[in-house]
């Protein structure tokens, strides 16, 4: 392009830049130079005095920093690969009943444009201990009624409410996004697997997955970041107490938004940057491994 | 292991609920051993028979026998036929080893014994060196000898090639139509390929089927089936450049041309269609015939020369006029304009009736 022209370049996209920069940018980065902050009080009208590292420490060092973490990686690290596999399974399956699939795929991608804390209500009434659906369910099976959300729930149980609800939630983008990777491959490879007499299960595992794998990795990041940053989903299901016992369930995000607006709405600014840093540090980390070992894996 | 077609049908549905017959009411017996061209336009219902005989269609009536075997109801993996594809289908993912040894995994062969056949398959299409290579790192040619190899690995009874040359360029496309005739000649395999290129198709088979709307027009030697077609749709099929059709009659023992007498017959009075191939027609020096073409056009290249002479019987003026073709040894100096006397080969002119049957 030619120099003179430049100025209607960025005429156009400044809209769109001013915006990131107001929002974005600039928080990023503020987020983290207030992280250093000492005794920084901005509702107080208390300046910043001077630069520290006592607020990483203050947070690392915090019983429900470490509860957070703990819940955020169960989160992270069992329901996004327990959600992959069902909805890779769920999207095959669709691929393979034609007729209805259409009708199919409009029931999973229901809750994919339903409010999140809607849901999260609904199954809070599910997991409910003495008319919920779910004890209803296990009695079947002659089980006996849980407190699986309540003050008497025990931490496994939560989670395990918790992770359920996570996954169904998270199982419609998914499927959508691997049924429409799965058109894209080629029938010719089926045919060809067919008469080379792969049984199902081998053309699952040897064509299906590794011709997906792009979409795999992508959807596997997504979802990882997406599950790292959590916090809908526990206000859904267990209201701004967090937890069937008030902060059982806190995560990352939940910190952060305790530091920053509770304590009598003043706050500690720089407690919830450090949080927020941590958090970008650790998404930032698993993304980058993920892609390293991705790549080893993927090759065409 | 020889084919048997029985009554072969293959109806589709198309979406306004109409039915094609694709393949109707085929008979065919393909021979123990040979390579077997299956030849016509698209469309003709070539490749539903061979994807029928492979199992990856089903019949909508009829029977296949691979010898007195029934497969009609078996399902592809069952029957024992190797399928090369149109594009291959070869998985991009494994490597040209791993591609070779995948239907021995399935089929559970014994890990030494698998490795050893993957190698001599390797060998035998002569890719011996590229066995860890990604099918995107080699060239179309060599694709398609792993695509064989592949259906090969497993010993079957069939090999089924779909379109096998038209993915490849002019060059690779000669050098590669060697290539499966060598390998069907080294194996011995029964083989069925498909193709709309009557030059392919003629070059390698030992026998084409000619197909048109879903029939078998002609089966036989490719240079029978040039030499004497059983009706004018197989006659102008074969041959490059084209049959020349002209409107004929006889006339009192007499073959006409446009009131130009092109020799004598013992069919009865009728008109008649008459294909002449270009090679067909011989100069008359003494000018004696009474064939008489002028040329329009002249065009020598090394051996050969082609006269491009108006068709006769068209009104003067027209615009798109219709021209035929005639070859002739280029020691003739024919120029453009030249008033030329022919007569006709008997044996290069076929005589058909207005249905395009050949008159017997």
């Amino acid at each position: 392009m030619e120099k003179k022209n430049n100025w209607r370049a960025w005429l156009y996209l400044a809209p769109m830049l001013i915006l990131m920069i107001v929002f974005i940018f600039y928080p990023l980065f503020n987020a983290f130079v207030i992280s250093f902050y000492k005794d920084y009080q901005p509702l107080l009208n208390q300046r910043a005095a001077g630069i520290t590292f006592t607020n990483y420490t203050f947070v690392w060092n915090n019983y429900f920093f470490k509860a957070a973490l703990k819940n955020t990686f169960v989160l992270a690290f069992v329901s996004v690969p327990v959600s992959i596999v069902l909805s890779l399974l769920i999207a095959v399956a669709l691929n393979s009943i034609p007729k209805v699939k259409a009708f199919f795929q409009t029931v999973f991608f229901l809750p994919y444009v339903t409010n999140g804390i809607a849901v999260g209500m609904a199954f809070a009434v599910i997991f409910n201990k003495n008319y919920g659906l779910f004890n209803a369910f296990l009695d079947w099976f002659g089980i006996e009624a849980y407190d699986w959300i309540g003050s008497t729930a025990t931490w496994g149980r939560q989670i395990t409410a918790l992770m359920i609800f996570t996954i169904w939630d998270s199982l419609a983008f998914k499927i959508l996004v691997f049924a429409s990777g799965l058109t894209n491959i080629d029938k010719q490879y089926y045919d060809a697997a067919k008469i080379d007499a792969a049984s199902r299960s081998t053309v699952f595992k040897r064509i299906t997955v590794p011709l997906l794998s792009p979409l795999i990795l992508y959807i596997s990041i997504t979802s990882m970041i997406g599950a790292l940053k959590a916090y809908n989903s526990v206000i859904g299901l267990f209201g701004d107490k967090l937890g069937g016992k008030p902060r059982d369930m806190i995560t990352i995000v939940a910190f952060v938004y305790q530091y920053r607006a509770q304590y009598a709405n003043i706050g500690y600014y720089s407690y919830a940057a450090a949080a927020a840093v941590t958090l970008f540090l650790i998404t930032l980390f698993f993304s980058a491994l993920q892609a390293i070992v991705s790549r080893k894996r993927i090759h065409y | 292991m020889e084919i048997r077609m029985e009554k072969l049908t293959k109806i589709f549905i198309s979406k306004d609920k109409k039915e094609v017959r694709a393949v109707d009411n085929v008979d065919l017996t393909i021979p123990t051993g040979k390579l077997i061209g299956l030849l016509g336009p698209s469309g003709c219902g070539k490749s539903t028979t061979l994807y029928l005989i492979a199992g990856l269609l089903r019949q909508t009536e009829g029977h296949i026998y691979f010898d007195e075997d029934e497969v009609s109801e078996m399902p592809p993996e069952k029957r024992g036929i190797g399928l090369v594809f149109q594009n291959y289908a070869l998985y991009p993912h494994m490597t040209v080893r791993e591609n070779i040894l995948f239907p021995l995994q399935n089929l559970k062969v014994e890990k030494e014994e698998a490795k050893q056949r993957t190698y001599e398959m390797a060998e035998l299409v002569g890719l011996q060196e590229m066995l860890d290579r990604k099918p995107k790192e080699l060239s179309g040619g060599q694709q398609q000898r792993v695509a064989i190899a592949r259906a090969l690995v497993k010993k079957p009874r069939v090999l089924l090639l779909d379109e096998p040359l038209s993915n490849l360029d002019a060059r690779l496309r000669l050098q590669t139509r060697e290539e499966i005739k060598r390998i069907q000649r080294e194996t011995g395999i029964t083989t069925v390929f498909v193709t709309h290129d009557q030059e392919e198709a003629m070059s390698i088979s030992d026998e084409i089927v000619v197909m048109k709307d879903g029939l078998i027009q002609q089966m036989g030697e490719p240079q029978d089936v040039y030499d004497f077609p059983t009706n004018l749709f197989v006659a102008k099929f074969l041959g490059n450049p084209q049959i020349n059709v002209f409107d004929g009659e006889i006339k009192n023992k007499k073959i006409y041309i446009d009131d130009m007498i092109v020799s004598e017959t013992k069919f009865p009075d009728q008109k008649i269609i008459i294909g002449i191939r270009p090679e067909g027609f011989n100069i008359d020096a003494e000018e004696k015939s009474q064939l008489v073409f002028d040329v329009n056009l002249v065009e020598t290249i090394g051996r050969d020369t082609t006269l491009i002479i108006d068709m006769p019987g068209q009104e003067a003026g027209l615009l798109d006029k219709k021209s035929f073709k005639v070859i002739v040894d280029a020691s003739y100096r024919i120029g453009s304009g030249h008033k030329v006397h022919f007569t006709v080969k008997p044996d290069k002119m076929h005589l058909f009736d207005l249905n395009g049957e050949l008159l017997k």
